[in-house]
């Protein structure tokens, strides 16, 4: 699989996908 | 209005969010703009960029992140939730401390970035540092990497510290 920072696509991809796994945690744990 | 503590850690998170702005805003001109244009402009004159605009946005660039980091932490400090964002909010339960925490991890790794990382690559990519060509390219590379990983930690980072004063 290619390194999804190879291209700007991927990386605010993989960005984004960071983001929701993050808000998933905080809301699942946290809040 | 007053000069209490409320006016101080405003005025602090000003000046963290100014540093901020030129940090990430530069980070997204290296990203957005330079890297993926710089195949498109004709050899002779690439020096324009590699010697005189990279340069010039590199200093302002990493001294950009530092002041966010500094200014940050004081703000965390002032707040009085430094330790507890820290820890992630594991210790205190809190959900803003999670939010906050995260946002500021993903900041500290990211300024680490900038100074042990881009900034030293960027040097021999830039010629600023003497070096073998193969170096060089491999160091332009590994700054280029390091700089797409900033890009994708400035979306969460952003998200959990918006978020954290706004949501929780």
């Amino acid at each position: 699989m290619k390194n999804p920072l190879e291209t700007l696509g991927g990386t605010i991809t993989a960005g984004i996908v960071i983001t929701i796994v993050m808000v998933w945690l905080i809301g699942t744990y946290w809040a | 209005m007053e000069f209490d503590h409320t006016y101080y850690a405003f005025f602090i998170r000003w000046l963290h969010v100014l540093n901020g702005v030129m940090w990430i805003g530069l980070l997204w001109y290296f990203n957005f703009v330079q890297i993926p244009n710089m195949g498109k402009i004709p050899d002779d004159q690439k020096p324009a960029i590699g010697k005189v605009i990279a340069p010039a946005a590199l200093f302002w660039f990493r001294w950009a992140a530092l002041g966010t980091v500094f200014f940050g932490l004081w703000l965390a400090s002032l707040n009085g939730y430094v330790m507890d964002a820290l820890q992630l909010g594991l210790g205190s339960g809190i959900a803003k401390h999670a939010a906050i925490g995260f946002g500021m991890w993903m900041g500290l790794i990211m300024a680490f970035n900038v100074w042990f990382v881009i900034w030293p690559n960027q040097q021999k990519a830039l010629g600023m540092v003497d070096c073998e060509a193969e170096e060089k390219a491999r160091a332009g590379r590994t700054a280029m990497l390091f700089s797409r990983t900033n890009t994708m930690l400035s979306i969460p980072m952003l998200y959990a510290m918006v978020s954290a004063q706004n949501l929780y």
